[in-house]
């Protein structure tokens, strides 16, 4: 087999083994690409609640169209269709038949819940108290509620249990279900089997949810009907359509274009899909490479891909047009040496992204790093066994020199440029306090339009936010449950002082084993307690004769068993338990959400009343700025790192400090400008930015790097600067492309480096050193 | 043509009688315009199940149209409050909040007092057939529950009153239970 056969065949097993790698490759378009690898505890809660929390499976439906009783109407038999599926945990419309369970259950197990049943409790001053308790009460307003339940229930345990729940933030009712503040829609909250971060079970019940209601709104004669369906599973769902979406369409824009640019150039098919072997070659290997280190490739990884192909294009660019006239061998002697160092410049500019804690970020570095590399040693080492451009490649000389003459004229512009630079680096610095976005939320791929109806919905609804945790751990679940009950009773404490407004525990329907004990021991027998009760109401206007039923449910509870996890089933209590009482690897975690009083919560009163417990408090929004304010500083260091390694390359290879100055001067300028002129385009900075400025050195440095080498020589001839203004091409359009991309991160990092890398070789000819004059 | 002449006579002629005596629209212009103000107030509940009625007092404060408030200062001290359809209830440092709008027993019950209140005739006979007896300075005016859910729970309202003053708002509860409560004003406005 001929030597090109052999390199070709070789090329070909290891690109048959990367598609086998990627066939089996996960691909994943969630959140996950922002939360941390290495987590801190609190990020660990804000990633798993994130992921699996009850908060992360919830869509909000809203039903708008027809009268209030036909909304009412529809609203009833969605809830009827979806309540059976599988794929719903609970669907709740305010309708008053699913909350008869909940209070059956807790009026049934009142004694076990209720943490006002101590032996004090029954002793005839006990009963003394609670009863004359009871009978003030019915005094109130809310007395009627409460005189049926008095036969039964005189101390009030039933009141006790209904105490710690929160019966402030329920939505509005019209026609029996609930309703938007305006009460034009109905209004419906539906939790999933499915997790948050199980994007393709979130898909699967939005389209029940849609096909169900498709069905039931014409059997209710609305015409107009109409759903608004939102949650973070829906934004899951969104996000993956559009990434998936904006991967094959940058890639196809970016894809023609860069051909038809190759094909101007070569005007031949064999070496323009010669020409696209490196850039497959690299993406290949970019994936291959995320999928082995990381197990799973993120969609915005391979939509950086577009940007990669404008980029790895360039090698087989600079071999076919620099080695069209002179040969290979002049082209390895000449040429290659430049073009390696411009390489190792873009992959070390990239290869610091690989140590960001923020996966994303990592993944975006290794997937570049592995494709240029990729890219470059096919050119190096494959191109040449397959094929040379001798004479086929369009003669690009005329354009070069007419290129040369034009870099001749951009040299008067040394000064203008220089004035335009410190024009930038003065607005930045006048600036620097708004340049930048400080929430995590500018790198969402949630469109601003799924955001508004997200929150007019949440609004409406009152849905759950959970924004204060109290998380805690513990080895199994019973203690789980007292460690619950004993933070619920601090809790009470800031509750009686007014400076929270309550809480939820998994504890308040599922007491733990010991507390259920402790509770049923407190409890007399019969003829303890009907003497006891005679005695307490003497001077009562309720005669001891009406309690019957008191005491014969008290008899009861002392033989009952306890409640178990089971016990709740049937009822929306086993959904709250399941959802504040996790069980994970070792052991169970328990949360706590808190609800804020009149007051603000203040986070230091938490954390001095959890003093000394091994609860632990959390600020969700506080943990989201502080992990996004984490990454900014991590990628700050990073790109610094990057710029550093990108330095003492250079300073290595080049052996000058003037040389080296000519090479970076217009590399910073270049980011200057870049940023300078989004910022005054009204485009706010953010981490990917941040990340586009290191990759504009990266990739720009090749250019820079051209000029150097050409001044080296004493002339640039103008097949190399042909070669360059083509490459230069293919990579602003590679980058550009992603401009056009709506997933923040993308869109960032093309109109960062797009643009950047044009200014970039345009300022490598404006300050190039004079001797380099051809 | 002529059927129209005709119904406009009828009406006419029903509306003879309504503009001689005291009747319900006269009734609610005078409520109407009472603008508000306080007033102690005694309630009487009596209860099949205790011996003895349950007996509360305490003040009410009334700003038209949509403030009411009930505090309550004997057996234990707690305030009702109605702002709008928010309705809160304190007592012993626990609050509770009500949304009235999604609750519309609770509403209707509500309505039957603030309804009479504000003179919101339309309001009353959403819930409740009306009838009027007496004359402007001793009216008796009494609400029946129009809906099966309310008379679930209440039989009968009874308000009586002195021009734009109630007095007293008697309620008559399914089960037999009553509770009467009687109003002084402790200042006119």
């Amino acid at each position: 087999m001929s030597k090109a056969g052999r390199a070709f065949l070789l090329w070909l097993l290891a690109m048959l083994a990367g598609a086998a790698i990627v066939w089996n490759s996960r691909f994943t378009a969630d959140m996950s690409f922002f939360l941390p690898s290495h987590p801190s505890a609190e990020q660990q809660v804000l990633v798993d609640q994130l992921k699996e929390g009850v908060v992360s499976r919830l869509l909000m439906v809203a039903i708008a169209g027809g009268d209030e009783t036909q909304r009412a109407a529809l609203s009833r038999e969605l809830r009827g269709r979806l309540a059976k599926m599988p794929e719903f945990v609970s669907v709740q419309n305010g309708e008053s038949d699913s909350q008869a369970a909940d209070r059956d259950f807790l009026f049934r197990h009142r004694y076990l819940l209720s943490p006002a049943v101590t032996p004090e409790r029954f002793t005839v001053d006990g009963l003394e108290k609670s009863i004359s308790d009871s009978v003030d009460r019915l005094a109130s307003p809310l007395g009627m509620l409460l005189k049926p339940l008095l036969p039964r229930d005189p101390t009030g345990e039933m009141l006790e249990l209904l105490r710690g729940l929160n019966a402030g933030a329920q939505p509005d009712s019209k026609a029996g279900v609930w309703a938007s503040h305006d009460g034009e829609r109905a209004m419906l909250l539906i939790q999933t089997t499915a997790l948050g971060s199980d994007t393709d079970g979130q898909e699967n019940a939005i389209k029940l949810i849609r096909a169900q209601f498709a069905e039931a709104a014409p059997g209710q004669g609305i015409a107009n009907a109409s759903l608004q369906l939102s949650g973070p599973g829906l934004f899951a769902v969104n996000s993956r359509a559009t990434i998936k979406d904006e991967v094959s369409r940058l890639s196809t824009i970016s894809t023609l274009a860069i051909v038809a640019v190759l094909f101007f150039v070569y005007r031949s098919l064999r070496l323009l899909g010669l020409g696209m072997l490196p850039v497959v070659s690299g993406a290949l290997a970019g994936v291959v490479a995320v999928s082995l280190a990381y197990g799973t490739v993120f969609g915005i990884t391979v939509g950086f891909g577009s940007a990669l192909i404008g980029e790895a294009v360039d090698y087989s660019i600079y071999y076919f047009v620099q080695s069209g006239r002179n040969g290979l061998t002049d082209w390895k002697q000449r040429f290659w040496p430049t073009i390696r160092l411009g390489v190792l410049t873009s992959t070390a500019g990239f290869g610091a992204l690989l140590f960001s804690g923020f996966p994303g970020l990592a993944q975006l570095g290794l997937y570049s790093l592995a494709g240029v590399a990729t890219a470059a040693l096919v050119t190096r080492f494959v191109l040449p066994q397959l094929g040379q451009a001798n004479g086929q490649t369009r003669d690009l000389t005329p354009f070069g020199r007419r290129a040369l003459a034009g870099v001749q004229t951009l040299r008067h512009l040394r000064w203008p440029v220089l004035a335009l630079a410190l024009a930038a680096t003065a607005t930045l610095f006048a600036e620097r306090e708004h340049l930048w976005n400080p929430e995590l939320a500018a790198l969402s791929p949630v469109s601003q339009a799924d955001q508004a109806v997200d929150m007019a919905l949440r609004a409406d609804i009152g849905a759950p936010d959970a924004r204060y945790l109290v998380v805690i751990d513990a080895a199994d679940r019973e203690s789980a449950l007292r460690q619950a009950e004993a933070t619920g009773q601090r809790l009470d404490a800031l509750v009686a002082s007014g400076q929270l407004g309550g809480y939820d525990s998994p504890s308040r329907f599922l007491p733990s084993q010991a507390s259920q004990d402790a509770r049923r021991a407190s409890l007399p027998a019969a003829d303890q307690l009907r003497p006891r009760l005679q005695a307490a109401l003497v001077d009562s206007p309720l005669a001891a004769g009406k309690l019957e039923g008191f005491l014969s449910d008290v008899e009861q509870a002392r033989g009952a068993g306890n409640i178990e996890r089971a016990s709740l089933n049937g009822t929306s209590l086993a959904l709250a338990v399941d959802s504040l009482l996790l069980p994970h690897g070792a052991g169970w975690s328990v949360l706590l959400p808190l609800r804020a009083g009149e007051q603000a919560i203040a986070p230091s009163a938490i954390r001095s009343a959890l003093a000394g417990n091994d609860a632990l408090f959390i600020d969700m929004k506080a943990e989201f700025d502080k992990l996004y304010n984490d990454y900014l500083h991590e990628a700050m260091l990073l790109s610094l790192a990057g710029l550093g390694a990108i330095v003492v390359l250079l300073a290595a290879t080049l052996r000058s400090p003037r040389r080296l100055g000519a090479v970076l001067l217009p590399l910073v300028l270049a980011v200057l400008l870049v940023i300078a002129g989004l910022h005054l385009l009204g485009e706010r900075l953010h981490l990917m930015h941040l990340i586009g400025m290191l990759l504009i050195v990266a990739v720009g440095s090749n250019y820079a790097l051209f000029f150097d080498r050409a001044s080296d020589e004493h002339r640039l001839d103008p097949e190399t600067l042909a070669s360059m203004l083509l490459a230069n091409l293919t990579t602003a359009i590679g980058f550009g492309t992603l401009a056009l991309s709506q997933v923040p991160v993308l869109h960032a990092v093309g109109v960062t480096v797009g643009p950047g890398a044009i200014l970039a070789l345009l300022l490598a000819a404006i300050f190039a050193p004079r001797a380099s004059a051809a | 043509m002529i059927k129209r002449l005709v119904s406009g006579l009828l009406l006419a002629a029903l509306a003879l009688p309504a503009c001689a005596a005291f009747d319900v629209g006269q009734l609610m212009d005078d409520l109407a315009r009472h603008k508000g103000g306080k007033a102690k107030f005694v309630e009487k509940k009596y209860i099949s199940l205790l011996d003895k009625p349950v007996i509360s007092t305490g003040e009410l404060t009334y700003t038209a149209p949509a403030f009411l408030e009930k505090r309550t200062l004997t057996p234990k001290v707690e305030t009702l409050r109605l702002e709008k359809d928010l309705l809160s209830i304190e007592r012993e440092k626990q609050k509770i909040s009500i949304n009235l709008a999604s609750q519309p027993e609770a509403l209707a019950f509500i309505d039957s007092i603030r309804g009479t209140l504000t003179g919101n005739r339309a309001a009353l006979e959403k819930n409740y057939l009306l009838s009027l007896a007496g004359n402007p300075d001793k009216w008796v005016l009494t609400l029946l529950p129009s809906d099966q859910k309310i008379s679930a729970l209440v039989l009968r309202i009874t308000v009586s009153g002195s021009k734009n003053q109630i007095r007293s708002i008697e309620y008559l509860q399914a089960d037999g239970d009553r509770a009467v409560m009687s109003i002084e004003p402790l200042e006119a406005r």
